[in-house]
């Protein structure tokens, strides 16, 4: 059951990928590119990972994409934009396909070792995915936690000067 | 897990057959005799001046930019809050630091007048 | 034996059987108040302004939202041939579909014990049910660029771009402003904010619940401003601002489509005024710990704390003006947002001090 509503989901997503690029107008390249992201929330959800999920379609889905629609809207890409783009395609296929095989041949070959972590399945269950990233991020990840806000203060910096003209 | 999200699936299949199948039945039953005017865009009564694809002010993007940031941090503040009680001073003091660094780059926006809209 | 909660493993068929029941219920009741909540408006604006309102169409106008929605069933569809086909069909649904699926994990009463089995009355309970509905709720953003930016008319255009840019500048006043709710909750799920509720104020006053509303006062405020800028109601309706721009976003909808922008409209409606009960006014709890009014069932007192804030919403709409657009950027941005980090900092720092 589970299983099989994963391939579906897949399905879903790698359809709506292919569609991302093979679309001949960019705002529905730019849907297809939302309901991927969608999808890859449906995975985390049942990687157990509601939390992950909720932010996946919050910033992915509900911020950035609406930013690159703002964007394919003011360069006025309409469906006069078309222009297929074909060198490379064959190096670029085989280095695809290098990488795919190489990620199916890790995922075959990998297997659980070692002890159990502190952090299984049951723990985030009965705990909360919620809480346990707010312990493990305020408490073991303190640091990269205070460097994200030097970095997305050097991003509003970026902001306003790409977008001000005299800054 | 599949307690919780069974439901979910079901209403958003019952919300979309609803939304799509009331559609298609109004374009089903609901006249049907189009004219070049009547498909043409609205401009109050008047032939429509050029294209609509025209390009917007630059503010939009700011905001949408400024947006995606603040929606980060804002996103960093619910698991702490969550833990909040539980980390006490430590967590208050934390999320202080990262609450001042939030403010550094707010008033420089403030300041460089990216929030006007004039 | 004590009652279990019940689940797909230990009664699969009790399990489906009652979770259609509930979804039915809800999503009709939904459908219910949103066409009503139509004749409603029209009757209360009508009678602040001295007028009658609708009165033709059965007692008072009661067929009204019927007549209504027939008669835009048999419109005709028109689609702009200068539109952009797929994004201009997709729009209304984009916009309909996340505002029906939001009221799930709306708790409406406490659990029934039937046959042995625990029933929750939620549709369900996500440990990060107020996430989930954040989610949704910026995924609505997608039906008003879409259908303005696709109808290719200025006004539509015009309408789409300011309504994504306030509902993004609110979104993250909104998100924020609840912050403060979660660090004393201490939990995300829906259901257990409401079971916290229920406790005695302050823990000293057994009288009155412990309410949200009592010790975030400031939040509840800014939530109910900046949801009300979300679903673009006035005096915060811009994009639609029928003396500029026509009617905004939805300017080449006919027939159908249109109908489902109006739904969308008052289906959000109904979901602020819900989230705002369950978080700050105790969801389906009683007013008072008086044996009277705790008998009477859950979802009776969040009805009447959604129409409540329904009402309220009507209220403003045939009171005040409507805000300039520069005016209604600046108090997103430069007042709300401050004001709502302050509340956070506060609240952090009043608890830290009792701790």
């Amino acid at each position: 059951m589970e299983i099989l509503f994963f391939y579906l989901v897949a399905l879903v997503a790698v359809v709506s990928g292919f569609l991302v690029i093979r679309c001949q107008s960019p705002v529905n390249s730019a849907l297809g590119l939302v309901n991927t992201f969608f999808c890859l929330a449906i995975f985390y959800v049942m990687l157990h990972a509601p939390f992950m999920a909720a932010i996946q379609v919050m910033v992915y889905a509900g911020a950035i994409m609406v930013l690159i629609l703002f964007v394919i809207m003011l360069l006025n890409l309409g469906t006069e934009a078309r222009k297929s783009y074909l060198h490379g395609i064959v190096w670029s296929g085989l280095a695809s396909l290098a990488v795919l095989f190489n990620v199916i041949y890790f995922i075959k070959r990998g297997r659980v070792t070692g002890a159990e972590g502190d952090i299984t399945d049951f723990t985030v269950q009965s705990v909360g995915h919620v809480e346990l990233i707010g312990k493990t991020m305020f408490t073991e990840f303190l640091l990269p936690f205070e460097i994200a806000s030097i970095l997305l203060l050097v991003a509003i910096v970026g902001a306003v000067v790409l977008a001000k003209k005299e800054v | 897990m599949l307690d919780s999200y069974l439901p979910i699936i079901t209403l958003i299949v019952i919300a979309l057959c609803f939304s799509i199948g009331s559609v298609i039945f109004s374009r089903l039953i609901g006249e049907k005799k189009p004219t070049a005017i009547k498909l043409s865009p609205y401009e109050c009564g008047m032939p429509p001046v050029g294209s609509a694809r025209e390009r917007f002010s630059i503010k939009f993007y700011i905001i949408a930019m400024l947006f995606i940031v603040f929606d980060i941090e804002v996103v960093f503040m619910y698991p702490w809050a969550v833990m909040f009680k539980r980390l006490g001073l430590f967590g208050f003091v934390e999320m202080g630091v990262f609450i001042l660094i939030l403010l550094v780059g707010y008033a420089y926006v403030w300041k460089k007048g990216a929030l006007e809209w004039e | 034996m004590t009652p279990e909660m019940l689940s797909l493993s230990n009664s699969p068929g009790l399990f489906v059987g009652i979770m259609l029941l509930k979804l039915l219920v809800v999503f009709s009741v939904t459908m219910l108040i949103v066409a009503y909540a139509t004749w409603c408006e029209r009757k209360v604006i009508g009678h602040m302004q001295t007028r009658l309102g609708p009165m033709r169409t059965g007692w008072h106008g009661l067929l009204q939202p019927i007549a209504d929605g027939l008669k835009l069933f048999f419109k005709e569809d028109i689609i702009p041939t200068e539109a952009t086909r797929v994004p201009f069909l997709l729009a209304p649904m984009m916009i309909l579909v996340p505002a029906l699926i939001t009221v799930a994990v709306i708790p409406f009463g406490p659990d029934l014990k039937l046959g042995g089995f625990l029933i929750p009355q939620q549709i369900t309970d996500l440990n990060v049910g107020v996430l989930y509905i954040l989610a949704f709720a910026g995924l609505g953003i997608y039906g008003i660029v879409l259908a303005g930016w696709s109808s290719n008319s200025k006004y539509s255009l015009l309408g789409g771009v300011r309504a994504s840019a306030q509902m993004i500048s609110y979104e993250l006043s909104a998100g924020l402003t609840i912050i403060a709710v979660f660090m004393l909750s201490e939990t995300l799920s829906l259901r257990e904010i409401v079971a916290l509720q229920q406790q005695d104020l302050w823990g000293v006053c057994s009288f009155v619940p412990n309410w949200y509303v009592f010790t975030q006062p400031l939040a509840f405020g800014l939530f109910v401003i900046t949801g009300l800028a979300e679903i673009n109601r006035t005096p915060f309706d811009m994009p639609e601002a029928e003396s500029e721009l026509v009617s905004g976003f939805c300017t080449e909808y006919s027939s159908m489509k249109y109908a489902l922008f109006f739904m969308a409209e008052y289906a959000n409606m109904i979901v602020i005024a819900a989230i705002t009960a369950t978080l700050f006014l105790g969801g389906w709890s009683a007013p008072f710990n008086i044996a009277i009014l705790t008998m009477i069932p859950g979802f009776v007192w969040l009805l009447l704390k959604i129409f409540a804030l329904m009402f309220f919403f009507m209220w403003l709409r045939a009171t005040f003006p409507r805000v300039r657009y520069d005016q209604l950027m600046r108090m997103g941005w430069k007042v709300l947002l401050p004001l709502a980090l302050a509340n956070v900092v506060i609240t952090g720092l009043v608890v830290v001090i009792l701790q």
